[in-house]
């Protein structure tokens, strides 16, 4: 007999996300659910209002990759109108974006990830000479004398005798799960609060060029700042300067303390080989050379493709454009079709998003035979893909880019795993740090780029050629575009069309969306559900196998669930490059 | 006897030095007068941490994410030392019925002594079935925190105005906090709120009580000012100098982005003054135009970048390019909008806590 048992809320994601499990009378996990149990409707709201704005409305899907939807939906206008960007703006925009993953990745890491690894409460125990030893053999970080983390950890006992455990109250401490020794636990809580400290700073970045984050400003056409090494009141030495004393500090964070305790913490974890999940991989691919327009896609760093079946030997071509290629359901979803036609999807431009909600006004369990989600199933070519840092890695290596291929090598060797380990929760959350490596050289190779750029005389930031409405008119026809990033959670994709110098229809299709995707109708699950299936519980009330493979994923619900489109809309004229 | 802030942080080994300094850095970074810190002593030396609720409704985290930048105090002191934050969707440990217990023993050990933090609006359509946790609605799982609080800070324009899921047509019928409830309510809005002034109201209920609030209850010590009254582009603004085109000469040497569509002059915020993210930048200085983030329903102030067309706060309706010709003719052009701007910050003046009405006059001229 099996039973369930329900996780609501999954927190230290983004968003309300809920996981249903079966779990056998071995206590391993039979079948899942995941069901996303918000949803906003950003995609009616934006409907007849100047495409110029959608950038900010999409950015508020969500205020953790605070800038990834921004960047799509610029992306999404530009291509429509077909605008080119200037130099300087495509590598501030860069800036940004890289900014936006080192942060984001670190703060994954060790705020809403490790504590599924890291036993707070056994660190109280440890020994601060053996931390200071183990951090001082695996790095070469400053702060790691034995008087700085006996600091910590009095710090830590007095908080914990308060009785008050704020965050910490409640959780997991002292599960069989829990490998580290007290003195690893030690270290990496420490490095949990030196972390939050400064995944603050880092964001400057953000601020100097869009003037705040979260949420950092941005305009179609290029970026708002001016570049003026003459002037007060733009991007003068004294900026850039900033800019590059937070870029040298995060290259220390990323490989001075995250790398070196993500090796450190994996290798007690390394028998820990579950999550694999779908093993279908897809990237829409990103980051052209330093300076490269996007367009420019044998430039990347991440290529775009996909993988079935973990077989690294081929890898299949992925088009946005191509009705065939991607498709969504809504099958096991709380929406509807109009022409209601089971088990056939639509490609985003067709796309419909009608609410039809069907499950109760209250439950204890939700029924996996019917709609259980907000939700859609996205598909590629029929299949369900996971989309992510890890398949950003497997299809770079398979692809054989050399940077990736190198970092990668170096992680499975150090750690004496065979590539194919990498497929599983503990290789998700590997490839999220291996990424992280070479982001954040790409961002100072990109800053450097910007400063020879301006060196070189070039200081534009922005084509007004199209900014004007007025300019947008092609006789009778319809302005339809695409823009894409690959996001630190995956490939992300936006869709617009445009009518008489309004929105006439936007679509965005979210890397959450596949990873949460619910099933379809030919029993396929999505890449969270999956990676669940075959997981051996210590107790399954006290579900933290769950949330570490979950975690792994880095889940943003708001991102994957935001739309609703109450009519369908016709499209008229395809005009995009791809 | 239940530990006092003070006995707290001295039991961290913090000396009253330390300690003195730390209640400085507060008054100031609240705004407050210096020689109200003894008060700000007196209160950390009495009061007890206290246990603070932090909901997500229908949100995005950007709040939350604003929130642990904090730089004064610094987030790790704010979260583990200064309050009790008990339940946080984001940063908690424990999850599933382990994450509601813990809210719930707190509501039950300190009933009436809690605060309540909400992030995100609440959906009312259908009967709240768009947003829902633990197979409740987000209006269900509000009443039973809502009962209990001693007060409810609303977080970000989501919690406080509904903001964008709430913009035209609202499909979800998204509804900010204090529509729902007869308790106190300070709302903090901003998308998001800057992160001192969301640690700043913490940090005043803790040692002050509940700040005093404008007819929009919030805070006036934080949304007293008009952005444009604080701008460091004001006086080009007042001088009638503009920026005409992101990049032209006048974006590169500061000036006003009144015409490239700065809501500035309708928008109550701390941003010119605090600045953002430990007083780095803010959204104007960069050169991107306030976009009005903090205002109840600027989504639907029509098109972003496209110039207001009211001198808000009065019945004068002038034509920018008008002013813009300023910059190359008359003079005479840019002293009459020197004078509209002090005839407004009179007006100003004169009804700061109506001040508020004027961002529903310029929505009631928007097209949607
Ligand atoms: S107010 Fe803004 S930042 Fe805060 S939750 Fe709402 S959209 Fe996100
Ligand atoms: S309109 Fe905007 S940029 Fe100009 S002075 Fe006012 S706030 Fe500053």
């Amino acid at each position: 007999m099996s039973q369930r048992v329900v996780i609501d809320p999954i927190t230290r994601i983004e968003g309300h996300l809920r996981v249903e499990i079966d779990v056998n009378e071995n206590n391993v996990i039979g079948d899942a659910l995941s069901s996303g149990t918000m949803i906003r409707g950003l995609e009616q709201i934006l409907v007849g209002r100047d495409p110029r704005d959608a950038w900010a409305y999409v950015q508020r899907i969500c205020g953790v990759c605070t800038t990834v939807h921004a960047l799509a939906s610029l992306r999404a206008v530009e291509d429509a109108l077909d605008i080119r960007i200037p130099k300087n703006a495509s590598l501030i925009r860069d800036i940004m974006n890289l900014t936006q993953y080192v942060h984001d990745h670190v703060v994954h890491f060790y705020h809403l990830h490790a504590l599924d690894w890291v036993d707070v409460v056994s660190a109280l125990s440890a020994d601060p000479n053996e931390t200071s030893q183990i951090a001082q053999s695996i790095s070469s970080w400053p702060n790691s004398s034995p008087g700085y983390f006996r600091d910590v950890q009095n710090r830590l006992k007095s908080f914990v005798e308060s009785g008050q455990l704020g965050i910490f109250s409640n959780a997991y401490w002292g599960h069989p799960a829990y490998k580290l020794p007290s003195a690893v636990n030690l270290l990496a809580v420490t490095h949990y609060l030196e972390a939050l400290e400064w995944q603050k700073d880092i964001v400057k970045i953000h601020t100097i060029f869009g003037g705040k984050n979260p949420h950092p400003h941005y305009v179609v056409g290029g970026v708002a700042s001016a570049i003026d090494i003459n002037s007060d009141n733009a991007i003068n030495t004294e900026k850039l300067n900033q800019v590059e004393r937070l870029i040298n500090k995060a290259i220390q964070v990323v490989e001075q303390m995250y790398i070196p305790d993500l090796m450190a913490i994996a290798s007690f974890y390394k028998d820990w080989t579950y999550g694999k999940g779908i093993g279908n991989y897809m990237t829409f691919g990103d980051f052209a050379a330093p300076g490269k327009d996007i367009r420019d896609t044998d430039s990347y760093l991440f290529p775009s493709g996909v993988i079935l079946n973990g077989d690294l030997s081929t890898v299949h071509e992925v088009s946005l454009t191509d009705p065939e290629h991607i498709q969504e359901f809504v099958d096991f979803t709380w929406l509807k079709y109009s022409d209601d036609k089971p088990g056939v999807g639509k490609h985003p431009w067709a796309g419909e998003t009608t609410f039809d909600y069907t499950g109760p006004k209250s439950y204890k369990e939700l029924d996996m035979t019917r709609p259980y989600t907000w939700n859609k199933a996205p598909r590629w070519k029929g299949h369900a893909v996971e989309v992510g840092p890890l398949a950003r890695i497997l299809v770079g290596y398979a692809k054989g880019v050399k940077e990736v291929k190198e970092v990668t090598d170096w992680a499975a060797g150090t750690l004496d795993v065979p590539l194919t380990a990498l497929m599983s929760t503990l290789g998700r959350t590997a490839a999220r740090g291996l990424e992280t490596k070479l982001l954040v050289n790409r961002l100072k190779d990109t800053f450097n780029a910007l400063v020879a750029n301006i060196k070189a005389g070039d200081t534009v930031t922005f084509d007004k050629t199209k900014f004007d409405p007025s300019t947008w008119h092609r006789a009778g026809k319809t302005l339809q575009g695409v823009g894409w990033t690959e996001a630190p959670r995956g490939g992300l994709a936006h869709y617009i069309v445009i009518e008489d110098q309004k929105i006439k229809n936007y679509q965005a299709v979210v890397p959450s969306t596949w990873n949460a995707s619910p099933r379809d109708l030919n029993g396929a699950r999505g890449a969270y559900e999956a990676a669940l299936i075959g997981t051996p519980m210590a107790d399954p009330h006290q579900p933290l196998e769950v949330i570490r493979t979950i975690h792994s994923f880095d889940p943003c619900l708001a991102c994957a669930v935001h739309l609703v489109d109450k009519e369908k809309r016709e499209i008229t004229q395809v005009n995009v490059i791809r | 006897m239940k530990e006092t802030f003070y006995e707290y942080v001295q039991k961290r080994g913090i000396s009253r030095k330390d300690f003195l300094k730390f209640c400085t850095a507060i008054t100031a970074m609240m705004g407050l007068d210096a020689s109200l810190t003894p008060k700000v002593v007196e209160a950390l030396e009495t009061k007890e941490r206290i246990p603070v609720i932090y909901k997500h409704f229908q949100e995005c985290t950007g709040c939350s994410e604003s929130f642990i930048r904090t730089a004064h105090p610094v987030v790790a002191d704010l979260i583990l030392d200064m309050i009790s934050l008990d339940y946080h969707d984001t940063l908690m440990a424990a999850a599933g019925h382990q994450a509601r217990e813990a809210a719930h023993m707190t509501k039950e050990k300190y009933k009436g002594g809690y605060i309540l933090a909400c992030e995100g609006s609440i959906p009312l359509a259908d009967g709240g079935i768009h947003s829902m946790v633990d197979g409740k609605t987000q209006l269900e799982l509000f009443r039973e925190y809502e009962k209990d609080c001693m007060a409810i800070i609303a977080y970000g324009s989501c919690a406080a105005f509904g903001n964008v899921q709430a913009a035209h047509p609202n499909p979800t019928q998204a509804t900010p906090i204090y529509k729902l409830t007869n308790k106190p309510v300070i709302n903090v809005p901003g998308c998001p709120p800057i992160a001192e002034v969301m640690a700043g109201v913490i940090t005043h209920i803790l040692t002050f009580g509940i700040p005093e609030l404008d007819i929009r209850k919030r805070p006036k010590v934080f949304y007293r000012h008009r952005i444009h009254d604080n701008c460091q582009r004001r006086p080009f603004f007042d001088a009638g100098m503009f920026v005409e085109s992101f990049d032209d000469e006048g974006a590169k040497l500061g000036w006003c982005l009144y015409k490239m569509g700065c809501k500035g002059p309708v928008t109550y915020n701390s941003c010119a003054n605090m600045k953002w993210n430990e007083g780095t930048c803010w959204p104007v200085e960069s050169g991107n135009p306030c976009l009005g983030c903090s205002e109840d329903n600027f989504w639907d102030f029509g098109p972003m970048f496209t110039t207001l067309a009211q001198v808000p706060g009065t019945n004068i309706i002038y034509n920018p390019d008008k002013v813009g010709a300023a910059v190359v003719g008359a003079a005479a052009a840019g002293v009459a909008v020197h004078a509209a701007a002090t005839v407004v910050v009179e007006k100003m003046k004169k009804d700061k806590d109506t001040t508020t009405s004027v961002a529903d006059q310029q929505n009631k001229g928007v097209s949607k």
